[in-house]
């Protein structure tokens, strides 16, 4: 299909304008992580590096880093299993009650962050309440872990889609048992999907606040949540928005790489959309 | 009788408990299948749904005037409020119609974006965009929210860009947050479309080109049609984000009450009635997947 | 008298355990009976740790000005570490204690009583605390923190609820609640207000002044046409708000930016403010205005009792209760905090020991549906009151 250079033109007009309006307040928030006026009165009156070293030696944001380094890892570890598990079932069996399986995978992520937060510590409270297990990281990661499922899920299963079942057959013919063919033949041929999964899923767990409100005991501070609390303090909110600056300047790496190991098409992809293959 | 004679590792020939129990479970693939699926299905249904419908049970119940402690008393006046009081009728339907606007919006601003790097930029620079709409995902949410509470501000960015127009900015208010809604969930809905996309298949558009089919007609027929699941998957997406945010809407909503916020409001104290209200978006939700499996949308999630 | 007698008569009648009193109480209200909890006896060595729930600005730790800490001497002291969690209503307090994680709370009038009843805060032993004995005595055993002779609290000081505006956009220079009522629409947008069901009774504060034949006594105390009234006031008002507040740090940055022009505040708010070069200033209108009496209680599930203990000691020690209020901009409570203030006036400008200044001011209480103004039983509850609320935003 070709298109006219009209059409070329107006497209990658409406692509650069997109990219624009996407990264201008993220320029912003790089802008005012220099601003010398604490709460960034526009246009900035003087520019100052003072936040950035403050940022440097702030406990709290590096406590609160390390909290969701954590959390993101055994959000990430769970889901991954989990999503594994789930999209090997749904893919390779037909049972009763697949598509329902596929459908409630989805549901954490598709309900309002608050609905699932709620839901969850209404029911931590009454479960874990009684026996005495408070609330802490390990209620974190168990919230961010039911909506990272479905991520991990959506990988596999599409990588899982492009599988040929004829490798793992011949490595059964060749007297290979089922763990075996599994650790040599499936495992490396989903890995790229695993981790693609992976790294969205850590993602997501990184950036969530919602849920995290709900679960978290009174000691536990992820990075959002610090973000939260100290966003509208006049003094630390400067110091948030170097925070986050950084964020943005150093996820560009595992973005890219999450790409290149989902090539050669993205996470998401359907054989069947695709037609006539 | 298997005696391979590969120069293989002696691990392919020991026999022993592990072989058998891979043998039987290569027998036996409702076994396979039933503990694949225990520990996730142990997951989500007990401690997903299961919390979930400690919820709703929740919402029976209700609390006392003075001391704000839950009274299990059963009854159904927090769903009567919810669905008859006037208030929480215009907070619904002006919260629909903030998901629906934004979901329009993004749709609208993703699929030439996505167009555009799916089919008309070159292969390398194909990777680069994507990984530019990405990014931004991982700056965090809330900085963003407040990113644009400045610039909304009074005598912010849009005020100070703004003045040789006569353009001011409309404040902290339901605009603000369909703008900002619909630019936080953007790259949700770029990707999908950009996947449903790059799967078109050249061959198709170019039998549509050999039959006649002008570009224009191309889209509208070939094109848009094929990709419209994409389009749903971005939306649910969108769609669910917009029904339950709250976070954003105390940010640059100003007065605004949606649903989030007013579960919100009351999930502090009056737990049975915002478990209720919670029942509003939830119902909202299901319905729209259920509306949406059928186009193929839950696939390309 | 210190505040209105008859609120004062009618709400120790509540309490009264058998509403024995002369006062119309027609039984059907919360007539309070406290679960038996028990008190500490002693004062042990501390446990290391206590955790709060604060106002903003009562437990400073110099995040907001390495001068305003009174936190850290507290733990070099004590080795009590204090976390505070800030909370921006009533209702944020009671439901945080409610958790039971938190061992000591600073609640206002309109929290007291609801945590007293529910259980979730312990009787206070005085003895256990040297200061209170230099406590004003127009703050012991009054209504909204003891129950029959027993207190529940240590009080912290008192304060109004002020009109700020900004000097460059509001003129001329208000100095009635009107201008965030009937003249609201001039500054149609820009207007804030405290975003809790308990500012209907600023709302009915100003019906009480300017349209006596509604009747109103009490700002508390409103029958379902008073509410009515006060609900209509502030739909009124709804159309005119740019913002409801309720945390004082993204209230002072919007009047800073001027997203704000007028509306309620805290002084604590309006000195950040004037600190960060925002040309506003703060009154308090000629109709008087609802403020608070905060008292310091203690959890009944304290993990750190004596910690709490000491902190409340702490806190309303002379030196301190001069440094909390000055910071604050409220009344101390310890009146030997008067000599030790920064300027030396504060005490006469916050009219600390004039109790007539406070008979103007209207403390923020639990409204319940036996009148606190004696009506018999036809006034609304705090539950009607929320609901009304959640109307009135829309």
């Amino acid at each position: 299909m070709t298109f006219s250079r009209r059409t070329r033109i107006a497209l990658r007009a409406a692509m650069a304008a997109g990219l624009a309006v996407i990264y201008l307040p993220l320029l912003l928030v790089l802008l005012n992580s220099f601003n010398r006026d604490r709460s960034f009165a526009w246009p900035p009156t003087g520019l100052t590096t003072e936040w950035w070293s403050r940022a440097w030696e702030s406990e709290g944001a590096r406590s609160a880093l390390l909290t969701s380094l954590q959390a993101g890892a055994g959000a990430t570890a769970v889901a991954l299993v989990l999503g594994t598990m789930t999209a090997f079932a749904v893919q390779r069996y037909r049972f009763f009650g697949r598509q329902a399986v596929s459908f409630l995978v989805v549901l954490p992520i598709a309900l309002p962050g608050i609905v699932t937060g709620i839901a969850l510590n209404a029911a931590f409270r009454t479960v874990l309440g009684p026996a005495g297990i408070g609330f802490g990281l390990l209620t974190v990661i168990v919230g961010h872990a039911t909506f990272c499922i479905v991520v991990v899920f959506n990988n596999v299963i599409a990588r899982l889609r492009r599988l040929s079942p004829s490798a793992e057959e011949a490595s059964a013919d060749l007297g290979a048992h089922t763990f075996q063919t599994f650790r040599y033949v499936t495992f490396p041929a989903v890995r790229s999907a695993l981790l693609a999964g992976g790294l969205l899923a850590f993602a997501l767990s990184f950036d969530e606040i919602v849920v995290t409100t709900f679960t978290a005991g009174p000691g536990v501070q992820t990075l959002p949540v610090w973000i939260y609390a100290n966003l509208a303090r006049p003094n630390q909110a400067p110091v948030v928005n170097v925070v986050a600056a950084l964020l943005v300047l150093l996820s560009v790496v595992p973005v890219y790489l999450a790409q290149r190991l989902s090539a050669p098409a993205l996470p998401g992809t359907d054989r069947r959309a695709g037609g006539g293959r | 009788m298997m005696a391979p004679d590969l120069a293989a590792p002696s691990p392919l020939v020991r026999r022993g408990g592990v072989r058998s129990l891979a043998s039987a479970l290569h027998r036996h693939a409702r076994l396979r299948l039933a503990l694949l699926l225990a520990a996730p299905m142990a997951w989500l249904v007990l401690a997903y749904l299961g919390s979930l419908a400690v919820l709703l049970l929740s919402a029976f119940w209700t609390i006392d005037d003075f001391t704000y402690n839950v009274v299990q008393v059963w009854n159904t006046a927090n769903f009567t409020t919810v669905f008859t009081e006037p208030v929480y009728r215009a907070i619904a339907l002006r919260t629909l119609g903030i998901a629906a606007a934004v979901t329009v919006i993004d749709a609208l601003v993703a699929f030439p974006m996505a167009f555009y790097m799916a089919r008309i930029a070159r292969p390398r620079t194909r990777k680069l965009l994507v990984v530019a709409v990405l990014t931004p995902l991982w700056a965090s949410y809330l900085v963003k929210a407040y990113a644009w509470r400045v610039i909304f501000s009074q005598g912010g960015v849009l005020d100070w860009a703004g003045k040789p127009f006569g353009v001011s900015s409309p404040g902290y208010g339901t605009a603000a947050v369909i703008v900002v809604l619909a630019y936080l969930w953007l790259p949700y809905m770029i990707l999908p479309i950009h996947a449903g996309l790059e799967n078109l298949p050249a061959n198709l558009l170019d039998a549509s080109a050999d039959l006649g089919a002008s570009a224009g007609r191309t889209f509208r027929s070939v094109v848009l049609p094929l990709t419209l699941p994409s389009v749903f998957a971005g939306s649910v997406f969108t769609f669910s984000l917009s029904l339950g945010d709250y976070i954003a809407v105390r940010i640059v909503g100003g007065k605004t009450q949606v649903l989030g916020t007013a579960i919100a409001d009351n999930v502090t104290l009056n737990l049975p009635l915002a478990a209720a209200l919670s029942c509003v978006p939830v119902l909202m939700i299901v319905g729209y997947l259920l509306a949406v499996r059928r186009s193929g949308a839950l696939d390309s999630l | 008298m210190r505040i209105r007698s008859i609120a004062a008569a009618v709400a120790a009648a509540l309490l009264a355990a058998g509403c024995s009193s002369a006062a119309p109480t027609a039984g059907a209200g919360h007539s309070l009976t406290p679960p038996k909890l028990p008190m500490l006896q002693t004062l042990g060595t501390g446990e290391g740790q206590v955790n709060l729930v604060a106002w903003a600005g009562y437990a400073e730790d110099g995040a907001d000005d390495k001068d305003v800490d009174w936190v850290h001497p507290f733990e070099q002291q004590t080795g009590c570490k204090v976390n505070t969690k800030i909370a921006g209503t009533s209702d944020e307090m009671v439901s945080l204690m409610k958790t039971g994680q938190y061992d000591a709370v600073s609640a206002s009038g309109d929290a007291t009583l609801r945590l007293i009843a529910a259980g979730d805060v312990a009787p206070v032993n005085t003895s256990l605390v040297a200061n209170y004995a230099d406590i004003y005595p127009g703050l012991k055993n009054q209504p909204w923190n003891s129950v029959n002779g027993q207190m529940y609290g240590i009080p912290h000081g008192r304060g109004a609820n002020l009109l700020m505006y900004r000097t460059d956009k509001v003129s001329p220079a208000p100095d009635s609640w009107s201008v965030v009522f009937d003249g609201a629409s001039k500054y149609a947008g820009h207007v804030t207000a405290y975003d809790s069901p308990i500012y209907l009774a600023d709302a009915a504060l100003y019906l009480m002044k300017t349209k006596a034949e509604l009747g109103i006594k009490n700002p508390y105390a409103l029958d379902d046409a008073q509410l009515k009234a006060a609900v209509e006031l502030l739909k009124t008002q709804h159309k005119a708000v740019g913002e409801y507040w309720s945390d004082y740090q993204k209230s002072e940055n919007s009047f800073k930016t001027g997203d704000s022009v007028v509306g309620t505040t805290w002084q604590v708010i309006a000195n950040m403010a004037q600190t960060d070069k925002a040309p506003v200033q703060a009154v308090l209108p000629k109709e008087g205005a609802t403020g608070w009496s905060d008292t310091w209680m203690v959890s009944a599930k304290a993990a750190h009792p004596d910690c709490a203990y000491q902190w409340m000691n702490w806190i309303v020690s002379p030196k301190v209760n001069a440094q909390v209020a000055e910071w604050f901009g409220e009344a101390p409570s310890n009146a030997k905090a008067c000599d030790l203030t920064s300027d030396k006036k504060f005490c006469a400008t916050f009219h600390a020991a004039d109790d007539a200044y406070w008979k103007n001011v209207y403390y923020w209480t639990t409204p319940v549906k036996n009148c606190l103004d004696g009506r018999g039983t036809v006034c609304t509850d705090y539950a009607a009151w929320t609901a009304a609320w959640t109307e009135i935003k829309g």
